[in-house]
């Protein structure tokens, strides 16, 4: 590819594949043929049920698993294959914010120690000492005081831990972050408070999100561009406003009915159908669409060619045969 | 106690001893339910909501203490003071729990059709056994489980996690309960799935008349299925009000910073989400006055020092608050009439 004639997007996945091996030969069709780009600033949203790829979809990008195919440039640098020494310095502009904050701090280190430590490993300071001010300035970014910084993440609440991670992801002031589902373990209350925190930081510092989530209204709420994944494969992608106001593909149609609606007038009235059954094994994934067997306006083609996603216009993507 | 009512809770207090000091779990929370009545309790982690009914069952540890004061009336009997063995024909038979973790509910090493079924056997016992696995189909295919017969002999492991729920569903229904209660069912399972179970638990209400309480954290599962909602919040009824009045017109400041935090898929997006500052209090040592003063924008100095009473609004809805003492000022008061407009906006 020449990428002096095209835009540079901060981040371009293109055709990423991963499988996992499931034993006897078989395996699991985890991510394949994902492509999507984040620009600077922006907010790419991934939204998906369990299952459908969309987590192991992030940690491929952040090379914690490697890919099977596919290339992730990031800032114009294929960092697909790269060897983890020479990938270190990259992983400065990339952190991670993960789900669960109570599985991803050390209950062992203090939140100084928690927040020092990308500080001291990408060499940004030498010593612990010098970290401090960083740390302290950190801390009071993310709502927190520097009070804290002696505490350990048990003393904390889930939401204040998920502000320590977010600390700790945001002190190298990296240009895109991995939020995987960074708020769907705290409480709703909680939840605004975090996302909150999330989008002034884009303000102030034009950092880029992939933000992964199941929460369809929190997704919309905080991304410019949303993909839609289901069993691997991305099925839909457009901006935010267009792919709520006129979802294409059967499955986010499903999705998007299927959210329950804090009105009950609304509630009432609407009687949209959502999805029936469950989502296939990715082991043995369906042929053709992988959608057919779920899709209520399923044709006989759906169940023996792979539709292509293809722009219905507005750049917009969808991969579905009802569009051919 | 009218004629439609087959549960009411009287001043229910639940404190749990522990190293620590006794955690306030529950603090006199008093409601009823109808039959064929969907009931929401809703709030956020520590609330209170799940321990409320695990003391009405009488599921709850050792360590917790129910006031002696608190009763819970289920037809005509008042379930904290019957015997154990009472309690054990109640529990099953006439009130129902499902559980928000189908996996460890089930017991992982049984056939998922023999589990149900020995649920028929423990409160039939003259039930035959092909008898009892006709019943068991039959549940299955009334929750929608495909291939009933096949299914029958599988094992928990076998099934998807919104399978799992339609057989915890199904092992509730199992002996036609009065009362089902459901702690959180669908909020380990995807959106489609719980769109689906949500559906189930209508049919249940409009089919058998059963009457069901639903513990919940989401307000847009309460849009979509209940009557009527019982908002709590350390370990206190805040707001009580049918779903109409609760959205159209809270009259709780939590009840309003629950419905701004949440983000709807019809909202301006460009408009900030508005969340409560801070964090829940710690139930071993609460507020001395209304339990959300620390965190409320409205609060005045009376909130910190004495704990309101429940003022009545209209029909079927109360609320907790100072706010509305008819001597409270109109200042900084979202539920006054001259400020009406600022409800809307908070």
């Amino acid at each position: 590819m020449d990428s002096s004639t095209r835009i540079q997007h901060l981040l371009e996945v293109s055709n990423l594949t991963k499988y996992f091996d499931a034993g006897r030969g078989r395996k699991v069709h985890a991510v394949e043929h994902v492509s999507f780009a984040v620009d600077e600033g922006m907010t790419f949203g991934l939204v998906g049920e369990s299952g459908c790829g969309k987590s192991s979809c992030a940690r491929t990008i952040i090379r914690i698993y490697e890919p099977t195919e596919g290339t992730i440039l990031f800032e114009g640098k294929d960092v697909s294959h790269l060897s983890q020494r020479i990938l270190q310095p990259l992983r400065r502009d990339m952190q991670m914010i993960f789900q669960d904050p109570y599985a991803s701090l050390n209950a062992r280190m203090t939140v100084r120690d928690i927040i020092a430590e990308p500080l001291l490993a990408h060499h940004v300071v030498k010593k612990r000492e010098e970290a401090n001010e960083i740390v302290f300035r950190m801390l009071e970014r993310v709502g927190l005081t520097r009070e804290h910084a002696n505490r350990y993440a048990h003393e904390f609440s889930g939401g204040q831990r998920q502000r320590v991670g977010i600390a700790r992801a945001l002190v190298l002031q990296p240009k895109l972050v991995i939020c995987d589902e960074p708020i769907s373990a705290l409480d709703v209350s909680i939840q605004a408070q975090v996302v909150n925190l999330l989008r002034e930081y884009q303000d102030e510092s034009g950092i880029a999100y992939l933000f992964i989530a199941h929460d369809l209204s929190m997704v919309r709420y905080v991304s410019d561009a949303v993909g839609v994944m289901y069993l691997g494969e991305l099925v839909e992608t457009a901006e935010t406003d267009e792919l709520y106001r006129n979802p294409l593909h059967p499955y986010t149609r499903g999705l998007l009915n299927s959210i329950p609606v804090a009105n009950p007038k609304l509630a009432r009235q609407r009687n949209q159908s959502g999805i029936e059954g469950d989502i296939p094994s990715p082991i043995d994934p369906p042929a053709g669409c992988r959608f057919h067997t779920r899709c209520p306006y399923a044709k006989p083609i759906c169940a023996e060619e792979t539709p292509l996603l293809k722009n219905q216009g507005n750049g917009h993507l969808c991969a579905c045969h009802l569009y051919d | 106690m009218s004629e439609d009512t087959i549960l009411q809770v009287k001043n229910l207090r639940t404190t749990f001893h522990t190293s620590r000091g006794d955690v306030q779990a529950v603090r006199g929370v008093s409601f009823h339910v109808n039959k064929g009545e969907i009931v929401g309790l809703v709030g956020e982690s520590g609330s209170g909501k799940s321990v409320t009914c695990m003391s009405m069952l009488r599921l709850v540890p050792d360590t917790a203490e129910v006031d002696k004061d608190s009763s819970v009336l289920f037809e005509g009997s008042d379930l904290t003071r019957i015997r154990g063995r009472q309690m054990r024909d109640i529990r099953g038979e006439k009130i129902a729990m499902i559980f928000q973790d189908p996996m460890s509910s089930l017991n992982p090493l049984i056939p998922v059709g023999k589990q149900v079924s020995e649920m028929i056997a423990i409160h039939h016992p003259e039930k035959s056994k092909e008898e009892r696995k006709q019943e068991t189909l039959s549940l299955f295919e009334a929750v929608r489980i495909p291939e009933p017969e096949k299914r029958y002999s599988s094992y928990p492991h076998e099934f998807s996690g919104g399978m799992r729920q339609r057989i915890m569903i199904a092992m509730a229904l199992a002996n036609h309960p009065d009362l089902l209660i459901a702690d959180e069912p669908t909020t380990a399972l995807d959106v489609t799935i719980q769109d689906q179970i949500l559906k189930q638990l209508r049919g249940l209400r409009r089919d058998y008349q059963t009457s069901i309480i639903f513990i919940t954290h989401d307000l847009g599962v309460v849009a979509e299925l209940c009557d009527r909602v019982e908002v709590l919040y350390g370990g206190l009824i805040m707001e009580e009000a049918r779903i109409d009045d609760l959205f159209d017109s809270p009259r709780h400041p939590y009840t309003l910073g629950l419905l701004s935090s949440i983000p709807s898929v019809t909202q301006d997006r460009t408009r900030r989400l508005k969340p409560i500052p801070g964090s829940p209090p710690d139930m071993t040592n609460p507020p001395r006055g209304c339990p959300f003063a620390p965190r409320c924008p409205y609060a005045r100095r009376i909130c910190a020092v004495a704990l309101p009473e429940f003022t009545t609004i209209g029909a079927e809805h109360r609320s907790r608050c100072w706010l509305l003492d008819p001597e409270a000022p109109a200042s900084n008061n979202p539920f006054r009439p001259e400020s009406e407009g600022q409800t809307q906006e908070m």
